[in-house]
């Protein structure tokens, strides 16, 4: 008797164990993917064809979202918050991917509602792809089709993910105004830290209001926009005495002077 | 959308959810109360003179699990019911201490293993996810687990009160979990850990049991010390 009840249970959390190993899988190509679309992205500052690497991202950033049907498709009929562990810092990897492609294109902060709504899947665009390949398709498999077509899959990036994402999303930021700097590109790190004091005061307004690690973040997101903002300030003290070329050497020497700073403290 | 509006609204929903979790405590809070209360009447047993009144303090018991329904009652309508897992660990706990309780109940009752269902009767949940506040596995078993200790611990108190047949009877039932818990593959989280005291407490009560079988003390039972039947 008990062993047949043990027998059960057996399944059951096979069953779910497995399914955690599928999702934590998916979590960690989402996690590569997009970490590589945030690399490529940084190349904009240097590229002389911004659109191009644009549209590349755009195509990885829907590989990317294939990933996170597959995993909305797993989820389909449990409760999310059994299994958000797995795929989280997947999630939050692409939250900081698109928000920083937002950002490239529109100098804005995407909201967590635009984001979502592209994670709502159909089978509906699954249909357009078929026809699109074979548009004289006979009768029969399009009836199949037609059921399928009910189907809808969402996946929604939580709150936390997202505040989570975005605190990642300032680091890259930095680098984005450092990098720019180096390519003698003046007018970005005022651009940046106003974006970024903006990000830093609506952290500072949320506070210790979510859990532990927002808290945590915050204290990184300090660095990063005090880098930002000693650029600018050296930038206006000695932007008109140095020549453009020479800027790099410059933030080298200072980018030392604050980590030398930040080791004393 | 500027970007200090769409901070208050994900304050918003932020502060929301500390509120839920607020209000989760409190219950919690109070479901741990008499989920103490019914272990200090239970652990009466370990007494000499408790063995004889088993199926007394198992009635006190059942009347304290009146308190936890209502009390998991009012948990249920604290947070929306999809969000199950969202708030699992504020009364995850709990929860195995109930279960731990309950099947002890059921054990000092009948001596057999409370199954999962019966559970989730006694404490007035469901017993599947599709029909709300239920039992996970992971937190029966491991309410399980926690009675296997005390089992074994039973086991030296009730030879020491001269009862000298009870630990035999706890052997073969102890014997029987481990052999299931064999049938798991369990994962390397809490659950596991827990398991792994499993077979300490299965040594215990063997050691017992051959004390008991070494000295000819178990062939002779002593009918006035049963506090059961």
């Amino acid at each position: 008797m008990t062993l047949f009840v043990f027998k059960s249970f057996q399944r059951d959390l096979d069953t779910r164990h497995d399914k955690y190993e599928r999702l934590v899988k998916l979590g960690r190509d989402i996690t590569i993917e997009s970490k590589r679309t945030i690399f490529l992205l940084h190349r904009i500052t240097s590229s002389p064809n911004k659109e191009e690497i644009l549209t590349e991202s755009e195509s990885k950033l829907d590989v990317v979202r294939q990933k996170i049907k597959q995993i909305a498709q797993e989820l389909v009929g449990e409760d999310m918050y059994r299994y958000h562990r797995a795929f989280t810092p997947g999630l939050q990897e692409y939250v900081e991917a698109i928000t920083f492609q937002y950002f490239i294109k529109t100098r804005n902060l995407m909201s967590i509602e635009e984001i979502n709504k592209q994670l709502i899947f159909s089978s509906e665009d699954e249909l357009k792809e078929l026809k699109a390949i074979s548009p004289h398709s006979p009768e029969k498999p399009s009836s199949d089709l037609r059921e399928k077509q009910q189907h809808h899959w969402s996946l929604q990036v939580t709150p936390v993910d997202y505040l989570l994402g975005v605190a990642d999303l300032t680091g890259e930021l930095m680098r984005m105004c450092i990098g720019g700097i180096g390519n003698g590109d003046i007018e970005i790190p005022f651009e940046l830290s106003q974006f970024l004091r903006q990000i830093y005061d609506g952290f500072s307004y949320i506070g210790n209001t979510g859990p532990y690690e927002i808290s945590k973040k915050l204290y990184t997101l300090k660095q990063s926009l005090s880098k930002v903002e000693n650029a600018c300030y050296t930038l206006k003290v000695r932007g008109s005495e140095i020549p453009k070329h020479m800027l790099a050497d410059v933030f080298d020497a200072k980018a030392e002077i604050i980590e030398q700073v930040e080791s004393i403290s | 959308m500027s970007v200090s509006e769409l901070f208050v609204r994900l304050h918003g929903s932020l502060s929301a959810d500390q509120d839920i979790r607020e209000e989760i405590r409190k219950v919690v809070q109070s479901l741990e109360q008499t989920a103490r209360e019914i272990l200090t009447l239970l652990q009466g047993v370990h007494q000499g003179f408790g063995l004889k009144d088993i199926p007394q303090k198992c009635l006190k018991a059942r009347e304290h699990f009146c308190t936890v329904r209502t009390q998991l009652a009012s948990l249920k309508t604290k947070f929306p019911v999809d969000q199950y897992y969202k708030f699992h660990e504020h009364w995850r706990f709990v929860l195995q201490r109930l279960v731990f309780l309950a099947a002890f109940l059921v054990y000092l009752e009948s001596e057999t293993l409370v199954t999962r269902e019966a559970t989730t009767e006694i404490l007035g949940i469901e017993a599947d996810r599709e029909r709300g506040f239920h039992l996970d596995i992971e937190d029966y078993l491991s309410g399980i687990l926690t009675l296997a200790n005390e089992l074994s611990r039973l086991a030296v108190n009730s030879v020491t009160a001269g009862d000298y047949t009870r630990p035999l009877r706890i052997s073969t039932f102890i014997n029987e979990l481990d052999s299931g818990f064999r049938l798991l593959n369990l994962k390397n989280d809490s659950l596991r850990k827990r398991y792994d005291g499993l077979k300490y407490d299965v040594k215990k009560i063997e050691e017992v049991v051959y004390d008991l079988s070494i000295r000819g003390l178990c062939k002779e039972a002593p009918a006035a010390v049963t506090g059961d039947s």
